[in-house]
């Protein structure tokens, strides 16, 4: 839905944008993940048409965004980081204007849309205040409104739940899965947990550079080059801990002791191995065949938190 | 088309909601009836003095012309306090936007720059209208209890309509240029200042900067409209004045995407 080709922005001397490349799949959520001033926002302004490019192309529905801007802006849903409101304006009326700029001529099928924004971004007790008496979230979400009045196929949400409360940020992300399928979305945030629980796939940016771009499953495994186990075992013979450190494939065993473990409590054990194809059922009939009950084995995945820290400090 | 009204109403409503549109009115309205009242009053008194005076000394009855000492008094007041008060009416056109971040869902919705340049300047228009009709009311009043010439009301009105229109095209590009309305206020009073200032200053020269400055002047302009002529110089001038206002903020609009 999205191309963008070797696309860079320069501010003066300084690269917010330095020539990078992606695509936006259809019905995908994509996540641009990276610190403040990483060169996020400027990248959504480029594409929703607000900034222009130092160099670089990019094509949304397979229109270029400066030979056909018009119809690029008709496909793109855009919610700015700070929501563009009107503050003196009242909820309803403010959409209403939305939709009138943004190509919806007949009254009847505004009046529809209307409804299905409001309904869905649960507006309806406020669509008759003044923007300027809203609280934060509910600006938030008059601002999500606003992107999604002309039913684009394509939304950019430059982080959507900033200033959120925690359930309204449930709340947003479950609508935001919701449209996904329909919609095609490119959201930004610098919160990791929010790009693992609702992107398909992630882009860590920082720098204006992409450093790292899948899905967060396979980031993970990327990053560590093995997979981490912990299990839980019961019995067995007294050299276990030799005995699984000869395995063959496994990297690193650790035991974690506690000080008022009775003898016949089960015992507990990290263990690290080279990755490949069922790799992890081998080492559990293993574990087995050593005469030891096992009681758990728990894939241990590294956070994209630790994914994020380790790839951003690389280049520093 | 659609484009342009949408943003036109937008815009125009706005400047009701917050009390602009009332107080630059109200303002104006006192004012220039305060001075209406005054001048009125004032011909009265000297055209009964001036015929009493004929009757004591049996001389000819003066005749005393309405349109000279009273219509084009209040037109140039018209034309002076609006000069006062249409900063204030475009000086948020565009840094309003620009400071909430509103500009970033209009740039980035399906409409031309053009149309958006147009819808607000017309806004700006339409109140302006909305400030200089009730004046209508004193041609009415005049009519009924005088005879004045219809011909000079009307092409004074053509000319304060032209004035108003270059005027809020300076003032439209002007607040295009900053994201704070103060400095968008601030700049537009003194560039209307000036373009009504440089006219004293040809009025006093007759070198080649004499005639520039007075062709430059946007009050030197209004005055052949004031005794009832109109000059296509003069609406040449405040046309292309209105033009070259729209074209520049378009070009500063469109400019906007290059930082």
């Amino acid at each position: 839905m999205i191309q963008v080709d070797n696309l860079s922005k320069r501010y003066g001397n300084f690269m917010a944008v330095d020539n990078i490349s992606f695509n936006l799949r259809k019905g995908e959520i994509l996540g641009f993940l990276g610190p403040n001033g990483a060169g996020k926002t400027t990248t959504m302004r480029i594409i929703a048409g607000y900034l222009s490019a130092t160099q670089g192309t990019v094509k949304v529905s397979g229109y270029d965004i400066y030979d056909h801007p018009q119809k690029v802006k008709r496909n793109i849903g855009y919610l700015p980081e700070l929501p563009p409101l009107y503050h003196e304006m009242r909820v309803r009326d403010y959409l209403n204007f939305c939709g009138r700029i943004k190509g919806l001529k007949s009254g009847r099928v505004r009046r529809k849309r209307l409804q299905y924004v409001i309904e869905h971004c649960s507006l309806g007790e406020v669509q008759k205040l003044h923007i300027h008496k809203l609280s934060r979230g509910y600006r938030q979400r008059v601002g999500l409104a606003q992107a999604l009045i002309h039913n684009p196929p394509i939304l950019i949400l430059d982080e959507p739940s900033a200033g959120l409360d925690p359930h309204q940020i449930i709340g947003v992300r479950q609508f935001i899965r919701q449209l996904a399928g329909e919609q095609s979305i490119l959201l930004s945030t610098h919160i990791l947990p929010e790009a693992s629980l609702t992107c398909d796939r992630v882009l860590i940016i920082d720098r204006g550079k992409i450093l790292a771009g899948d899905t967060t499953e396979k980031l993970t495994g990327k990053l560590k080059g093995c997979d981490m186990v912990r299990v839980l075992l019961h019995g067995g013979p007294e050299d276990i801990f030799q005995r699984i450190k000869a395995f063959p494939g496994v990297l690193e065993v650790s035991e974690q002791k506690s000080p008022d473990r009775k003898k016949d409590d089960p015992r507990s054990f990290e263990i690290s191995y080279e990755l490949g194809k069922n790799r992890r059922g081998e080492l559990a009939r293993a574990l087995v065949e050593t005469g030891a009950e096992l009681l758990e084995l728990r894939p241990k995945a590294m956070t994209l938190e630790e994914i994020f820290i380790k790839i951003t400090s690389k280049g520093h | 088309m659609r484009n342009i009204i949408a943003i036109f109403w937008r815009e125009y409503k706005s400047y009701y909601v917050s009390p602009i549109a009332y107080v630059v009115i109200g303002v104006f309205l006192i004012l220039v009836s305060n001075r209406f009242i005054y001048k009125f009053n004032d011909f009265v008194q000297m055209s009964f003095m001036a015929t009493a005076q004929a009757v004591n000394t049996q001389s000819l009855i003066p005749k005393f012309s309405i349109n000279d000492s009273v219509i084009r008094y209040v037109f140039q007041n018209i034309r002076n306090i609006s000069l006062f008060l249409l900063p204030m009416i475009t000086m948020r056109l565009f840094a309003e936007e620009r400071r909430t971040g509103t500009l970033e869902l209009l740039l980035t919705s399906p409409l031309t720059i053009i149309q958006l340049v147009l819808g607000k300047f017309l806004a700006a228009f339409a109140l302006f209208l909305t400030m200089v009709i009730p004046t209508v009311s004193f041609s009415f009043y005049l009519f009924t209890y005088g005879n004045p010439d219809l011909g000079p009301i009307l092409t004074s009105y053509a000319g304060i309509i032209l004035y108003g229109s270059a005027i809020i095209s300076v003032g439209l590009l002007i607040s295009s240029l900053t994201e704070n309305q103060i400095i968008a206020g601030a700049l537009t009073f003194g560039a209307f200042l000036f373009l009504w200032i440089i006219g004293r200053v040809g009025e006093t020269t007759v070198t080649i900067w004499g005639k520039l400055a007075n062709y430059l002047s946007i009050t030197a302009h209004y005055e052949s409209f004031a005794m009832g002529i109109v000059n296509s110089r003069d609406v040449v001038f405040y046309l292309s004045l209105t033009f070259i206002g729209l074209f520049l903020t378009y070009q500063v609009i469109y400019s906007l995407r290059w930082r």
